[in-house]
């Protein structure tokens, strides 16, 4: 690769590959495998997702006939087995943030950018790691969610082939990976940790809240499009009056994760690292 | 080869490097001089592409840095700052390097025995002394075995031990046909490893030389005499070419005349000579003859209202 023609000149034998998407996303699986926070905050997300339904599902049971009718009425089944997804997607949103402003702190960026100085491959690589990794890791955890809350409901569970249960199941899952490709989105734009997980929490928790201080026609036009409330349509079998459908609200969620991303790129270009 | 063209660097209003033209040459080791703030940093950052130039441009054997297929098989640097996840252990911090460019494990073993960091390299970097950092530093720079080294002040927080293995490291890549460019504030140290000197200040090119060079430019010889005769000495010495100073009674500083000469004037005339110890100026002195105008941060001698009006001035 060197100009070998030159006489005295160094020229290395070790082998090389040139940079490529390729190898910049498998130096992103090593590097998100390698540290134990990526390990444990992952579990803490998977892991509410998959047994926080079961807890939801053995009180809901035992306590059923102190339950309020309108409750009972009003109680859903399918929701209640993912009801680990609140926690799940504040601790993937939050690693997905932490993936990105981890090297921003301790200064590895610019071992990453001297590494690969095109950049761009740095941001699609670590979405698609993390991404990937999610949405494999919380499918299963939806999955087992699923099941082990309608074990513990007993007589008031659903089964998985029930109206929109495998539909909210699966969109459990999708959801939480368009959250982590958010909170890669979030880290890249914003740099630091402490200001990234305040955007992200901001933007998937607190936003909905704020907007109910605001006029109701503002509600109900713009309401159904903020970024969680139309990601959750996917796997809400009782969506509120005016909400988008499951599929079109989930696009609209895809959108601001592929905008996110976009001005990402856009800023890593641009600025000193 | 790096070579900067009309290369600049503003932080808004702040000008840190300021149109700087040099080559740096493989086969020796350029040492790269200039006082806190002179702009050695950001300069090695633009060659890395992490800083982006205003103006002008720096190539790495003809390619700007971002162009390099593989660039850290042709260019390794270890940056001022620190560049490693305090999480991390130096193995996986130097496998998640080899991953990008395809590198084998065998290097990266390779790499961690020749920096001597075998025995730590499953610990956390993070846990690391600075030293101990600082080799790591070193083994992500030789990892993809490059042509072109650039190093910012890699000595430092080494011990005198650590300090002349990083000598010896560096002139032996230098050997081997690479191009080494290191920075420093130290001219002593830049004296025993460097041949060749890109000195700057306040952003600006100030000289561009071999080392032998500038040792030879800058120290001007003097001549201390001690002698109970010094006046009737010092008319003696007296010439066109001469110059000859007393800070105290009985002594005097001789620019101008070499030591024989003046013992063999007194001698002549019986005059007794207590002292006569020729002085070189030290490259340390040259250095900061050379610098002196564009030092960054004077620091001041006394505290209190000098102060204000030498910060006035800066
Ligand atoms: N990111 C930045 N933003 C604003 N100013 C900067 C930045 N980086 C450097 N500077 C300024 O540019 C000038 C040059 O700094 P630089 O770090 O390149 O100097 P240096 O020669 O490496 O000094 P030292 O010997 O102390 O390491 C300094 O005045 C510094 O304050
Ligand atoms: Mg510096």
């Amino acid at each position: 690769m060197s100009a070998d023609a030159v006489p005295g000149r160094y020229v290395s034998r070790l082998a090389v590959d040139p940079v490529s998407q390729r190898s910049v996303i498998t130096s992103e699986w090593l590097k998100l495998t390698t540290l134990k926070s990526s390990w444990i905050t992952m579990a803490v997300g998977v892991g509410s997702l998959a047994l926080l339904g079961g807890v939801i599902g053995f009180f809901t049971n035992r306590a059923w006939d102190q339950t309020r009718p309108a409750r009972q009425a009003a109680f859903e089944p399918v929701a209640a087995s993912l009801g680990g997804v609140r926690f799940a997607e504040l601790a993937i949103g939050v690693l997905g943030v932490l993936f990105v402003t981890g090297e921003y702190g301790t200064g590895m960026i610019r071992s990453s950018l001297t590494a690969v100085p095109r950049r761009l491959p740095v941001v699609w690589a670590k979405a698609l790691v993390f991404g990937v990794t999610t949405l494999v890791l919380t499918e299963i955890a939806s999955f087992v969610g699923f099941f082990i809350g309608q074990a513990a409901l007993g007589t008031h569970s659903v089964a998985l082939s029930s109206d929109g249960a495998l539909r909210a199941v699966i969109g459990t899952g999708l959801y939480l990976t368009v959250v982590a490709v958010i909170g890669v989105a979030l880290g890249f734009i914003i740099r630091s940790t402490a200001g990234g997980i305040a955007a992200l929490v901001g933007i998937l928790l607190v936003l909905p809240g704020v907007f109910l201080i605001l006029p109701q026609s503002w509600q109900d036009d713009l309401g159904p499009y903020l970024p969680s409330t139309a990601g959750s349509a996917v796997y809400d079998l009782r969506p509120a009056p005016g909400s988008l459908d499951p599929w079109p609200g989930f696009t609209v969620f895809c959108l601001y994760a592929i905008v996110g991303l976009v001005a990402a790129a856009f800023v890593l270009n641009r600025r000193d690292a | 080869m790096i070579q900067a063209r009309g290369l600049s660097k503003k932080y808004g209003e702040k000008t840190a490097v300021d149109h700087l033209e040099f080559t740096v040459r493989p086969g020796i080791v350029t040492g790269f001089l200039g006082p806190n703030g002179a702009g050695k940093s950001t300069t090695m950052r633009m060659i890395l592409g992490l800083d982006r130039p205003t103006e002008g441009s720096v190539t790495v054997d003809g390619k700007a840095y971002a162009d390099l297929p593989a660039p850290l098989h042709e260019v390794g640097a270890l940056l001022e700052a620190r560049s490693v996840h305090t999480g991390r252990s130096a193995y996986n911090h130097l496998r998640v390097l080899a991953a990008t460019h395809g590198i084998a494990d065998s290097r990266v073993h390779e790499v961690i025995e020749l920096v001597g960091l075998g025995d730590v390299a499953r610990r956390r970097a993070g846990a690391f002394s600075l030293g101990m950092g600082q080799r790591l530093g070193i083994a992500a720079t030789l990892l993809g075995d490059p042509g072109t080294l650039i190093l910012d002040e890699p000595v430092n927080g080494l011990d005198p031990d650590g300090i002349l293995w990083i000598r010896n490291l560096l002139k032996g890549l230098a050997g081997e046909g690479r191009t080494v460019f290191v920075s420093s504030h130290l001219m002593s140290e830049m004296s025993l490893t460097a041949e060749h000197l890109i000195v700057i200040g306040k952003g600006r090119l100030i000289a561009d030389l071999p080392i032998a060079e500038m040792i030879g430019s800058a120290s001007r010889a003097s001549v201390l005499v001690r002698s109970p005769d010094a006046a009737r000495l010092r008319e003696l010495l007296a010439g066109p070419d001469v110059t000859v100073t007393s800070r105290q009674a009985g002594e005097l500083e001789v620019v101008g005349m070499t030591a024989p000469q003046i013992g063999d004037i007194a001698a002549a005339d019986g005059i007794a000579i207590h002292e006569l110890t020729p002085h070189r100026a030290s490259l340390e002195e040259a250095f900061m003859e050379l610098t002196n105008d564009s030092i960054e941060f004077h620091g001041g001698t006394t505290v209190g209202a000098h102060d204000e009006a030498a910060r006035g001035v800066a």
